[in-house]
């Protein structure tokens, strides 16, 4: 069972192939008597970007870790691609899962190529390696020098591309983002956000990924789901939410960029005004 | 002076082999316990609050307490087994040091393995490891520098220790030390002192690399000096591999009169062939289990302590007649043989300077009664505790100002610089006669005799060359002659090894048979 939910990027160049579709149906998970996600039953497309905005304690990375059995569910079903996560092994499952978060989490004591590599060497692959693990380093546009290099001899932005690299040298088709550009400064993340994008374009992947920037949310994603008290409060996409119809909580979250941006233009216009 | 260094030198290989067998056996033992239950403990801050704890009771209890806590801990043991285990030697050294560099290494390697970043956990996680391959790949190489530091500690804290083991009758470094300060054999003690620390350094510096490796990711370093501790190890261990023959254990008491004789039993066996190994320093309570264990083959003691302390008797008979009882006792008892009595006693006897029993009018035990609430009384380690001290004070009022418990060797200073007014010295000892001091005399008898007399093993009662090899020794030794040869030993200059002052006594045994 499970055996076969469609692996993309068999051939890295093929942009039709495409992530498994999740289905959620009444999940549900306390934590004592604090209930982090409350019955939420959820659908998600088969190569979608999927965006989990709200602010911290909303439960959206709880949500997300529930997909990969980092955290089982109290009540309620997850599958991927019909399969239910239950009947699957933890390990075997997080394996064809990409997982990418803030801490990133390199391992100190290897080198980046060995990293990268780790899931195939779990997996007991030995063919093919370096192969691939100059691929990647291809993909997330990180020099191939870089592969011999201690992750503490990397920046920020570069540990995060490793980071990527590292999730999708199994060739998942779904990847579980948590907060992954939050610790980065705003122009590489904006680059790596970008670059992330086209990526999943590329590789036809499912993509969700939680952060609590909205900015970032209507950048990235073709669908965003707004979260407090462990309930889905908003589901739309970018264009929906800016037009501002979907609720008082959505249009909370995305009164702030929006007054930035607002902000920005009349400043430059101030400024051409002076220059003019 | 140069052949002093030599003889000291001469021993210094095969005891530090034998310390590095044993101290390299409880580090390995140490850890072979501790890191599976630093993983336990890094997973269950509980078990690591009950573990720690327990460590570092282990810790403050002082390593010559603990060790000596393992003889009648193993000897209860072996009497549980069926006497299979050896109470006396390799093993209670073992266990002690062992359970003294638990410590170290376990609190180091559960702080290693807590102090593991958690996003590398975390990602651990998410990339699918298993418990198995997250403690392997992970947790393991990060933890892997503290644990080492910890072992490096244990390590020397373990070097340090093993030189207390000669208590317990296990060859180290330690022997060196404890003979040299018996006989007052400074050479001794300071090479025995200086072997063991320079292991102890060589040993922290080379794992000091092994660490510095390991942080610094430097294979070659790490796996470099990794190399040079096997090849150390491996020329340490090399002796154990060879066939051992049948070796015979002479044990001896912590004292010079006891090393001699022990040297002059050995010699007369190594005459009929026998390869000899000597055990000194045993306390008198354990030689004598020692003996109808058959961890030692032979060694000498004395009528009135095993009349006292091994079979609790009380009363006092004729000289002659406790020696034939002991003999009866420890044959139906223990089966250990009686070989017969030296010829002379080594008696307690109080002694004073001279100038005291001058002005006090000091004769026997009774005068000494007399000024005892002036006195300050001087003893070695054991007398307080034995049951002699209980029967003198039974038959003379004494009571004295202060007691104080020496070591041998400084008892006798101690009396002559006016520290104690009165020592229960020896009788046989050539320092008695050789300060001047005044022996009291015990004129109620309270005291028994005691008859320096050879004891057997079980396990060479039927050894007919064993037994003949020594016969010639009973009845032979005078205690005139005694007195000579432990003061050759005592003197503080122009000392003599035992070994030397037992080579004379022989002649002397032999000048006398001959006339």
């Amino acid at each position: 069972m499970g055996e076969s939910w469609p692996i993309v990027a068999t051939m890295i160049s093929s942009p039709s192939a495409s992530g498994p579709a999740i289905s959620l149906q009444n999940v549900r998970r306390t934590y004592g008597a604090i209930t982090a996600v409350d019955d939420i039953s959820l659908e998600i497309g088969a190569g979608s970007f999927v965006a989990l905005v709200g602010l911290s304690g909303s439960g959206k990375s709880t949500l997300l870790k529930m997909i990969n059995r980092l955290t089982d569910p109290t009540a309620g079903e997850v599958l991927i691609a019909d399969d239910n996560v239950k009947a699957i092994d933890p390990h075997i499952l997080r394996r064809r899962i990409g997982y990418v978060f803030q801490n990133i989490g390199l391992f100190p004591h290897m080198t980046i190529s060995r990293n990268i590599a780790i899931g195939l060497e779990l997996a007991g692959e030995k063919e093919g390696r370096s192969e691939r693990v100059a691929e990647l380093l291809e993909l997330v546009e990180l020099p191939q020098e870089m592969a011999t290099r201690m992750p503490h001899q990397l920046s920020g932005g570069q540990q995060q591309r490793v980071g990527v690299a590292r999730a999708l040298a199994t060739r998942p088709g779904l990847m579980l983002m948590d907060e992954p550009f939050g610790a980065l400064d705003p122009v590489t993340r904006d680059s790596l956000a970008g670059q992330y994008k086209a990526l999943h374009d590329k590789l036809g992947l499912t993509t969700i990924i939680v952060t609590h920037d909205m900015a970032e949310a209507l950048y990235l994603a073709d669908r965003i789901l707004v979260m407090e008290d462990g309930q889905i409060k908003a589901d739309a996409t970018p264009a929906e939410l800016l037009s501002g119809d979907v609720g008082d909580e959505a249009e909370a979250l995305v009164a702030v960029p929006r007054a930035q941006a607002a902000h920005l233009i009349a400043l430059s216009k101030k400024d051409g005004a002076k220059k003019a | 002076m140069t052949e002093a260094w030599q003889q000291a030198f001469a021993r210094v290989p095969e005891l530090l082999a034998a310390h590095v067998q044993l101290s390299f056996s409880a580090l390995l033992l140490a850890m072979a316990l501790c890191l599976p239950l630093a993983i336990w403990a890094a997973r269950a801050p509980r078990v690591a609050a009950v573990i720690l704890g327990f460590a570092s009771l282990v810790q403050t209890i002082p390593a010559l307490a603990l060790l000596a806590l393992f003889y009648p801990v193993l000897l209860g043991l072996s009497a549980l087994l069926g006497g299979e285990i050896s109470a006396l030697g390799f093993l209670p050294a073992l266990l002690a040091l062992t359970l003294y560099a638990l410590l170290p290494i376990l609190r180091n390697a559960v702080t290693g393995l807590t102090g593991v970043p958690p996003a590398a956990r975390q990602a651990a996680d998410g990339l699918g490891m298993t418990a198995a391959q997250k403690l392997r790949l992970v947790e393991a190489p990060l933890a892997a520098p503290t644990i080492m530091a910890g072992i490096r500690t244990a390590a020397v804290w373990t070097i340090g220790a093993a030189t207390l083991s000669t208590t317990v009758g296990q060859a180290s470094l330690g022997d060196l030390i404890f003979a040299g300060l018996q006989t007052q054999n400074w050479t001794l003690v300071l090479t025995g002192c200086f072997a063991s620390a320079g292991l102890a350094i060589i040993v922290d510096l080379l794992l000091g690399l092994v660490e510095r490796g390991i942080r610094e990711r430097r294979k070659v370093m790490a796996w470099g000096s990794t190399a040079v501790i096997g090849i150390g190890l491996a020329i340490a261990l090399l002796p154990m591999l060879a066939a051992r023959d049948d070796v015979v254990v002479i044990g001896a008491k912590g004292f010079s009169e006891q090393f001699i004789l022990a040297r002059l039993i050995g010699s007369r066996l190594e005459e009929a062939g026998y390869e000899v190994r000597y055990q000194d320093g045993l306390g008198s309570a354990v030689v004598f289990q020692a003996v109808a264990a058959n961890d030692i083959d032979i060694y000498v003691d004395y009528s009135g302590t095993i009349w006292t302390n091994q079979m609790k008797r009380t009363d006092t008979v004729p000289a002659d007649e406790m020696v034939e009882e002991i003999a009866k006792w420890s044959a139906s008892e223990h089966g250990v043989t009686m070989l017969g009595a030296l010829g002379f006693e080594n008696t307690y006897a109080f002694a004073v300077r001279p100038e005291d029993a001058d002005s006090k009018k000091l004769e026997t035990l009774d005068d000494l009664a007399r000024v005892s609430s002036d006195f300050a009384f001087g003893t070695d380690l054991e007398f307080l505790e034995r049951p002699e001290w209980a029967m003198v004070k039974a038959a003379y009022p004494i009571q004295f100002k202060e007691a104080r418990s020496f070591n041998p060797t400084f008892m006798y200073p101690a009396l002559s610089s006016g520290e104690v007014d009165v020592i229960s010295a020896f009788s046989s000892d050539g320092r008695i006669a050789a300060n001047g001091f005044v022996v009291l005399e015990d004129t109620k008898g309270a005291v028994p005799s005691y008859d320096a007399m050879i004891l057997v093993a079980p396990r060479r009662s039927g050894d007919e060359i064993f037994m003949n090899a020594i016969k010639p020794l009973v009845g032979a030794i005078t205690v005139e002659n005694m007195r000579e040869a432990n003061y050759k030993v005592d003197r503080e200059a122009d000392k003599q090894s035992p070994r030397q002052a037992a080579r004379w006594l022989d002649e002397q045994i032999r000048n006398g048979k001959d006339q």
